[in-house]
């Protein structure tokens, strides 16, 4: 058994950026303030000195520009990671990602591929009001053509990185900032994680609970409430939001039987949505409760603190969510 | 307990929908009580039940649709007592299970777990459960459930198959349970011929699809039938006076009766029928058809199948049949009547495997004894479905046909 | 009863058997049964209503008399004189 270190998942993500610079070179950073500033989350802190401008680059603050760069620079195989210091503001990149780097390998025939991988920071839960409290995971995972991320645990911060840097094809990342500061053990030497499957963060046979993103730890912390109550949940971390990973939940459904999809993201047209129908579809004779989902309550995300709590689904919530699923 | 079902009234038919319970539960049931009302493509109709027994529960609500063979309600018989004490195989106790039930004729599909319950209600149900409980043949409309909203789900179905298993190991025998026949009446009130159209669109185009046809005919002499009925129409009172078809259909049964492989019907393979119920094409003014039957044909006089012609054909243009009489056949005739074609050949109304088509009766020159004389003839035509018989069995019954037409005064 | 009221009679059994016709446009030479489209079914039940009706006997072989409007009437008329 490998050694535990505490780590902290800004600092799993930094060490993940720096494996990555270190061992190849034509990997570079790019992003509003991720030089000089260290990051607007500090999680580039001390990389430019480390590695000099040319490979921690700065950039105007424009989002369709230097992400389009991006993508340039990925044509001219090079191995850019460029930060886009929230969601929010890839709303003003989505050409680039959508009618650039999500099709060029279709439009050029197989020719070209797009070897970028995109950082985004994300989630609620810092008071940083409606317009930088996203959750548009759902967005890109609706495009085929890219794969999208989410790093729910610290384990997947040091290791999703480095094996995105190796797909020939786009890759967004989902960094949720409300975990920026949370510590969690992982092994020492842990590394590239894949990039392709779900997994089973606890195992249990009562219900499948399915998630993502800052999900995954308020699910299995739900779940440890629930096994006191003698309630065995079993948590998924979705992990690849696309493509999707479908027979991890479908095996824990043909265990369980029952599924509660857990996600910040607002309800319609969701994570969640997909993950029901996918469950309807293919195990619908394994179903002996309907699907059910605990999403973001469908208003812009409030600035107060115990508003922007209500929001989006906590632990409590799940926990009695599941109580009413199972022992009506 | 006994299941009623919902009967087919036909090849074409597929589902009805429950107009009414005419009978609550509790209520005592004797043979011939109408049952339920329900609406088919043919109209609405009165369901009879043959049995004796006290109603136990509905299945179906008003207004629900069904596809034939689903059970509609649960009947308790008098035989209940017994089989209560003697528990199926797999079955947790006499509540939980659905009989194997006998049907008297055919193979009607019974769905094993109804997805309807007590008080008409649909039974909710899990998809899992739902699985299980079918694997297993439980019937679902005994179990209650203890899921949201008082669905079952696999817990309530495991608890079931646990004293099924208790019971199971009391006692063993191999299941006796018959449901008595149900013969259903009904009224049929007025279709849109459209209706109509479709039904006749839907078992013709099954029935050339399916079926493959072989055609006979012979031209038959009617000289000597058309003398027995002019004379026989001489003693008779205008109301009972004969038709030439009367006698055309007695024929034929009598026929069917020699050559009983055209009495039958063809499901996977042949299967003959006991009764000889001769259906008869009626064409509707509006377009379209119907097809009444004269109940056990070989059985009646001309007389009595005359008189089964007048109270069946008007009834079929007024679209009033009973439902025995729209899906009890087993044997159709298709007549065109005077003024008409010299022959018909007929598309064979499924499951049946032949339909015997007579033409116009016309005089025409024809040879017998060595003689040329003009005679009424009628040329008659049989199709037959050749998966169930061949061209001798045909043949075979053409040639008795011709013989009982030949002496109508023994018919 | 008179002639009029006789081919009322007429008019309304016809209509009842072959209701979607109009027997009044009937020509008096006129086949009624091909006109109105009338199989040997309801050509018997047309002449046991008529006979009850109107109480006559009309025995089969005179089914040939019955074959026009005008026929029909004038066999009619003298049935009933008789």
């Amino acid at each position: 058994m490998s050694k535990m270190k505490t780590i902290t998942y800004r600092e799993a993500l930094k060490s993940a950026i720096r494996e990555a610079l270190q061992k190849d070179e034509r990997v570079f950073l790019m992003g509003e303030d991720v030089g000089h500033y260290g990051g607007a989350f500090a999680v580039s802190k001390g990389l430019l000195k480390e590695f000099g401008p040319g490979r921690i680059m700065d950039v105007p603050l424009s989002e369709s520009g230097f992400t389009g760069a991006g993508i340039g620079a990925a044509l001219a195989g090079m191995r850019p990671i460029v930060e886009i210091m929230t969601v929010n503001f890839s709303l003003l990149a989505m050409d680039q990602i959508i009618n650039n780097a999500a099709t060029l390998l279709h439009m050029s025939g197989g020719q070209l591929n797009v070897p970028v991988v995109i950082r985004m920071g994300c989630g609620i839960g810092r008071q940083l009001a409606a317009q930088h409290s996203h959750s548009w995971e759902p967005f890109y995972a609706h495009v085929p053509g890219i794969n999208v991320l989410a790093v729910g645990t610290h384990e997947d911060a040091r290791g999703m990185l480095l094996t995105a840097l190796e797909s020939p094809d786009p890759v967004i990342l989902f960094e949720y900032t409300s975990m920026l500061n949370l510590e969690a053990e992982i092994i020492e030497d842990a590394g590239a994680v894949d990039i392709c499957k779900a997994k089973v963060r606890r195992e249990g046979i009562d219900l499948s609970l399915i998630t993502y993103g800052t999900g995954v730890y308020k699910s299995l912390e739900a779940a440890e409430v629930l096994s006191k109550d003698g309630m065995d949940i079993e948590v998924i971390d979705l992990r690849v939001l696309r493509p999707l990973d479908e027979e991890t939940f479908l095996t824990s459904i043909a265990k369980t039987h029952k599924a509660l999809v857990v996600e910040d993201a607002w309800k319609s047209v969701s994570i969640s949505s997909e993950i029901s129908a996918r469950i309807m579809e293919k195990a619908f004779f394994e179903l002996d409760l309907p699907v059910e989902r605990l999403c973001g309550v469908e208003v812009p995300i409030p600035y107060p603190k115990h508003l922007e709590d209500a929001s989006v689904p906590q632990v409590q919530d799940i926990v009695e969510k599941v109580r009413k699923i199972l022992k009506p | 307990m006994i299941s009623f079902k919902m009967p087919s009234l036909g090849a074409d038919m597929e589902d009805g929908t429950l107009v009414e319970w005419r009978k609550q539960p509790g209520d005592l049931l004797k043979r011939g009580d109408i049952i339920a009302d329900v609406d088919t493509q043919k109209g609405l109709i009165e369901i009879e039940f043959f049995g004796e027994g006290i109603l136990e529960k509905h299945l179906v609500a008003e207004g629900e649709k069904i596809p034939v063979g689903t059970v509609m309600a649960l009947i308790r018989g008098e035989s209940d007592e017994i089989t209560e004490e003697i528990p199926q195989e797999n079955i947790p106790d006499q509540e939980k299970m659905v009989e194997p039930a006998k049907v008297e004729e055919g193979k009607i599909k019974v769905p094993v777990a109804s997805p309807q319950k007590a008080g008409g209600e649909r039974v909710r149900i899990s998809p899992l459960a739902k699985k299980i409980a079918e694997a297993h043949q439980l019937d679902i409309s005994k179990i209650s459930g203890t899921g949201p909203d008082g669905a079952i789900v696999k817990a309530d179905i495991d608890k079931c198959l646990r004293e099924g298993q208790e019971k199971k190991a009391k006692a063993k025998t191999d299941p006796i349970v018959t449901e008595p026949r149900y013969e259903p009446e009904s009224k049929l009130a007025i279709p849109e011929s459209e209706a109509i159209r479709k039904a006749v669109a839907a078992a013709m185009s099954r029935s050339n699809q399916d079926i493959p046809h072989y055609y006979l005919e012979k031209r038959i002499d009617f000289s000597k039938a058309m003398l027995w009925l002019k004379e026989a129409n001489k003693e008779r009172s205008v109301q009972q006076r004969l038709l030439p078809v009367a006698l055309m259909i007695k024929a034929v049964a009598k026929a069917l009766d020699d050559v009983p492989d055209l009495n039958a019907v063809w499901e996977d393979g042949l299967e003959r029928k006991n009764e000889i119920n001769i259906g008869f094409v009626v064409s509707l003014r509006t377009g379209g058809i119907m097809l009444p039957a004269i109940l056990n044909a070989d059985t009646l006089s001309v007389d009595g199948i005359m008189e089964r012609l007048n109270d069946l054909i008007p009834r079929a243009r007024a679209f009033k049949l009973r439902s025995s009489e729209l899906s009890k056949s087993t044997f159709t005739i298709t007549s065109i009547g005077e003024g008409g074609a010299d022959k018909v050949y007929g598309v064979i109304y499924p499951p049946q495997v032949g339909i015997v088509g007579f033409g116009e009766i016309r005089d025409e020159a024809i040879v017998a004894e060595g003689m040329i004389g003009i005679k009424p003839v009628v040329d008659v035509t049989l199709a037959a479905d050749h998966r169930a018989t061949d061209g001798l069995i045909g043949s075979k019954f053409l040639a008795s046909l011709n013989k009982y037409l030949q002496n109508p005064e023994n018919l | 009863m008179n002639e009029e009221s006789i081919k009322n009679t007429i008019f309304q059994l016809l209509k009842r058997i072959a209701p979607e016709h109009d027997p009044s446009t009937l020509m008096p030479d006129e086949n009624i049964r091909e006109a109105l489209n009338i199989d040997s079914f309801d050509a018997l039940q047309f002449i046991v209503a008529i006979s009850e009706k109107l109480n006559v006997d009309i025995p089969e072989e005179d089914y040939g008399k019955t074959a026009t409007l005008k026929s029909l009437m004038a066999y009619l008329q003298q049935k009933m004189k008789s």
